[in-house]
């Protein structure tokens, strides 16, 4: 239906006129806006890749798409973060696990944006699970590199916002970088911010910085000067004590915060400071000796505390191919004790805000159409999306496991005889 | 063949029987288990809905007694003496038992000084035992625990073409780890296909670099088993020449001095046992192909795969599978991490039950271990939603049954039969959801876990006075 429309927009030259529009009517479901209490049954019109109304009995324009969604739910679509979608076709292989490593200690100067393939298989199985945004950033080093929020419609140019943060370690593996200890890791990260704030200044004529190659300073200026945001990895209570104080000295800094398992211990300085945080809320174990207050219950009381709570993956585990999983996540938040429109609000909302990404994340009127319709409770395991739209673009939930299925089915399932 | 298997099993035989003076084999059992089931008394869990593990969901009241269930069925009259727990809303089953894990061997806290799983120093190391590494303060024990899991089976990693050996345990607080050790369960044989040994081999110049230098290397260990196989019959026939028949008169000096038995060998011992059947194969295998490469090896050499582990692509085989009587441990979704995992499809377990085979859900991760419920759920959800012919019945199967099944171990647990151990959950509601939380579980007919209170968790050793508690300072 859509790409016939597409194709007669095409035949008629109109694709790219801003008259051509295309207006979506998604009727009767259960909507959760993020903006406002559910709508036991509403309807949503998407026009021209935005939220047009959203409300009970919406009228749709003449010749409108439509969609009943009596009996599903209605959702703003998943963004995922931290994520490694699109960076690595399939792991452990040097062909194609790209853009993941920092080459060096401190690779400020990585880029994922550029890397991201979105044509990667990784890309349509999110998306066939209702995310539509994620965040992507190189793994590894102090810092690991400038990320990207990228679109997951599999269109050649699906970057959303490229270098859009930048992401460090403040913890043991960012330690294991800073000359391989805690002591010289915050000293090193006064240093490279010193060096990028001061740069080009420092560089002229020859000069070097104090850490930072100039390449690397010139990429971490803006994020020095406040232009962009610091994505702080740090998991230990002390260590996030360490990083809002490094707020306090440079308030012009933009802050969010990565990992944060033991978040719940100063859950209250964290409010207060106001720093976002992105956790996964399925660690409960001490898995390091920064990781020893693991709880399941670390979402909910940092929430509870007043913190702005997103829930994504972490570096280094499932998050270049199970970005899908941030719904069961924040399904497991909910048993473990977080309100559900918080924890859904934690991998929608929360994290859109994080990344800074304005006019996501929410059903409200002027919003980017990023909209699924699922076929029950997006946060339980058991539901799936039956409609993806992107930017008002209904997308393919079409994946290599789909046509996989269909072609292995018919042969070991056939009658025998 | 058969004649080998044959005089393996007299050689036991012989040497449980006083009559033998001279041990024709080997001991078998020299790390015995020591588990003792802790002592409660009688149990009568009331009201709930049952997911019995066989394929059942109805509701029924559940009496554990002297270790066991004693009683499934409607209206149990409570026992005397018994604890009476009120069911109603809530669901009751089977212990949940991961057939591939890793916890003990690569515990937490994750450190070099705790990694113990890959004895990644030559591709045939049929002779490391998995328990010999098990550390059973591993925290992940207790949180497994806290997600239902009674039972699981741990493994040596998957650098090696024969890794060694696998331990089945029970899920309790323990010393050490024969007081884990699962009383009367068979031991296992852990064997890698494909991309991890001709990896790490080959990255180190040596073989196995390929797929067919993986399979020369099981090929190649194989029959030095069958050599060892027969050195140790001949012996025992000397033995049986030297000593006369059983219960006969022993010829004295005429003949010269008692046969020399063959040096022992802890490698082949293991693949001997894998040969003779008493020890299983688990082998971790992705891609149906080398499935079918593996089953036709299995025939070359006379022995039984047991299950392929991580199989993302049974679905590809499964009417094979179901044929050949072959188990498939699988995980719901995990995918992409390697080219043989890039095949994976969310409908992998469904179709293999739909297509008559044994299906398994397996986590293979200290974290996934922890909810195996919500795998399950996926995978019924995904196949149903694909038009399979599978229910919430068989999605129980692939936790506890199939496990217990692919272990050698069904005859005691797995589902609620009157008279298997007392290995149960109750469940807070539905536990194919994601909101289900185990309530309590009971081992060998014991409360193990209780979920009351703030700091009813249980910890292992590493975690106490740990900044873990809410009422810490």
């Amino acid at each position: 239906m859509i790409r016939a429309r597409i194709a007669i927009a095409l035949a008629f030259g109109l694709l790219s006129s801003p008259a051509w529009a295309e207006s979506v009517l998604i009727s009767g479901g259960k909507v959760v806006t993020n903006a406002g209490p559910m709508l036991e049954s509403g309807d949503v019109l998407i026009t021209d890749g935005k939220v047009a109304a959203v409300g009970k009995r919406v009228a749709a324009p003449a010749g409108a798409q439509r969609i009943d969604a009596t009996g599903k739910w209605v959702t703003p679509g998943l963004f995922a973060g931290l994520t490694r979608v699109g960076l690595a076709d399939i792991g452990l292989d040097d062909s194609s696990d790209i853009g993941t490593e920092g080459a060096d200690a401190i690779g400020a100067a990585l880029d994922a944006g550029p890397a991201f393939n979105p044509a990667s298989a990784s890309v349509s199985v999110s998306r066939a699970a209702g995310v539509t945004r994620a965040a992507i950033a190189p793994e590894g080093g102090l810092f690991s590199g400038r990320g990207a929020v990228v679109r997951l419609d599999g269109a050649p140019d699906s970057i959303a916002a490229p270098q859009a943060f930048i992401l460090l370690d403040a913890g043991e593996r960012g330690a294991s970088q800073a000359h391989g200890s805690r002591t010289s890791l915050w000293p090193t990260l006064e240093a490279a911010l010193d060096d990028a704030a001061s740069y080009p200044a420092r560089y002229r004529g020859g000069q070097t910085g104090l850490i930072l190659s100039e390449l690397d300073a010139q990429a971490l200026s803006p994020f020095a000067r406040g232009e962009g945001l610091l994505l702080i990895r740090a998991e230990r209570a002390a260590d996030l004590l360490q990083v809002m104080a490094l707020k306090r000295r440079h308030t012009a800094l933009k802050i969010a915060i990565i990992g944060a398992t033991e978040g719940w211990r100063v859950a209250s300085q964290l409010a207060q400071s106001g720093t976002p945080v992105l956790i996964d809320p399925m660690n409960a174990l001490p898995q390091s000796f920064e990781q020893l207050g693991a709880r399941l219950d670390n979402a909910a009381l940092l929430k509870a505390a007043g913190v702005k709570v997103s829930i994504g993956l972490m570096p280094g585990g499932d998050e270049a191919f199970q970005a899908r999983l941030v719904s069961q996540y924040a399904g497991n938040a909910v048993a473990n004790g977080m309100r559900w429109e918080d924890a859904f609000a934690a991998i929608t909302a929360a994290p859109a805000d994080l990344f800074g990404q304005r006019g996501l994340g929410r059903l409200s009127v002027g919003a980017i159409a990023d909209v699924v319709v699922w076929d029950g409770d997006p946060l339980e395991v058991t539901s799936a999306a039956e409609h993806v739209f992107i930017s008002g673009q209904e997308a393919s939930l079409a994946t290599r496991q789909t046509a996989l299925l269909a072609r292995y089915r018919k042969i070991v399932l056939k009658p025998k005889g | 063949m058969q004649r080998f298997v044959l005089a393996g099993a007299l050689a036991l035989l012989f040497s449980n029987t006083a009559l033998a003076a001279i041990a024709t084999t080997w001991n078998r059992n020299p790390y015995p288990s020591t588990y003792v089931r802790a002592a409660s008394a009688p149990i009568l869990l009331r009201g709930g809905m049952v997911l019995d593990g066989k394929g059942g969901e109805y509701r029924a009241d559940v009496v554990l007694a002297d270790g066991k269930i004693q009683a499934i069925g409607e209206g149990l009259p409570l026992p005397v003496g018994a604890i009476l727990i009120d069911a109603t809303g809530k669901w009751v089953t089977p212990g949940i038992i991961d057939v591939h894990s890793h916890l003990g061997v690569y515990p937490s806290p994750s450190i070099d000084s705790t990694s113990d799983g890959n004895e990644a120093t030559e591709p045939v190391t049929a002779d490391m035992w998995a328990e010999h590494s098990v550390w059973p303060q591993d925290a992940g024990f207790y949180r497994a625990l806290a997600g239902g899991v009674t039972s699981l089976h741990v493994l040596p990693g998957s650098a090696n073409l024969f890794g060694g050996r696998g331990v089945t345990l029970k899920n309790v607080h323990a010393r050490s780890v024969q007081d884990m050790k699962f009383p009367g369960a068979p031991y296992s044989l852990k064997m890698a296909c494909g991309e991890n040994p001709k990896r790490v081999y080959g990255e180190q110049g040596t073989s196995p670099a390929t797929r067919m230098g993986n399979f020369a290397g099981y090929r190649k260990a194989l029959l030095e088993a069958q050599s060892y196989q027969r050195a140790w019959a001949d012996y025992a026939k000397k033995v049986e020449e030297f000593e006369g028949p059983p219960g006969g008169k022993r010829k004295k000096g005429g003949d010269g001095d008692a046969p020399t038995p063959p040096d022992r060998d802890l490698e082949k011992e293991t693949l001997v046992g894998l040969l003779t059947g008493e020890i299983l194969l688990e082998n971790h295998c992705y891609r149906a192909d080398e499935m079918i490469q593996v089953l036709d090896m299995a025939r070359e050499f006379g022995f039984k795969v047991t299950a392929f582990h991580h199989a993302v692509e049974s679905y590809k085989v499964a009417d094979i599978l179901a044929r050949e009587g072959v188990c498939s441990a699988m995980w719901a979704d995990w995918w992409g991490f390697k080219l043989e995992a890039y095949d994976q499809i969310d409908e992998n377990i469904a179709l293999v039950q739909a297509a008559g085979a044994c299906a398994i859900v397996h986590s293979d991760s200290e974290l996934g271990i922890q909810r195996l419920n919500q795998e399950a759920a996926k995978a019924l959800a995904d196949g149903r939603r694909a038009g399979l012919n599978v229910t919430r019945g068989d999605a129980w199967t692939w936790l506890s049954a199939n496990p217990a099944k692919a272990l050698g171990i069904l005859e005691t647990t797995g589902t609620l039969d009157a008279g298997k151990a007392g290995d149960v959950v109750l469940w807070s509601g539905d536990p194919l959801s994601v909101y289900a939380k185990a309530e309590a579980i009971f081992i060998d007919g014991a409360k193990v876990f209780d979920r009351t209170g703030e700091d009813a968790r249980p910890l292992a050793d590493f975690e106490l006075a740990q900044p873990n508690r809410r009422s810490a300072p």
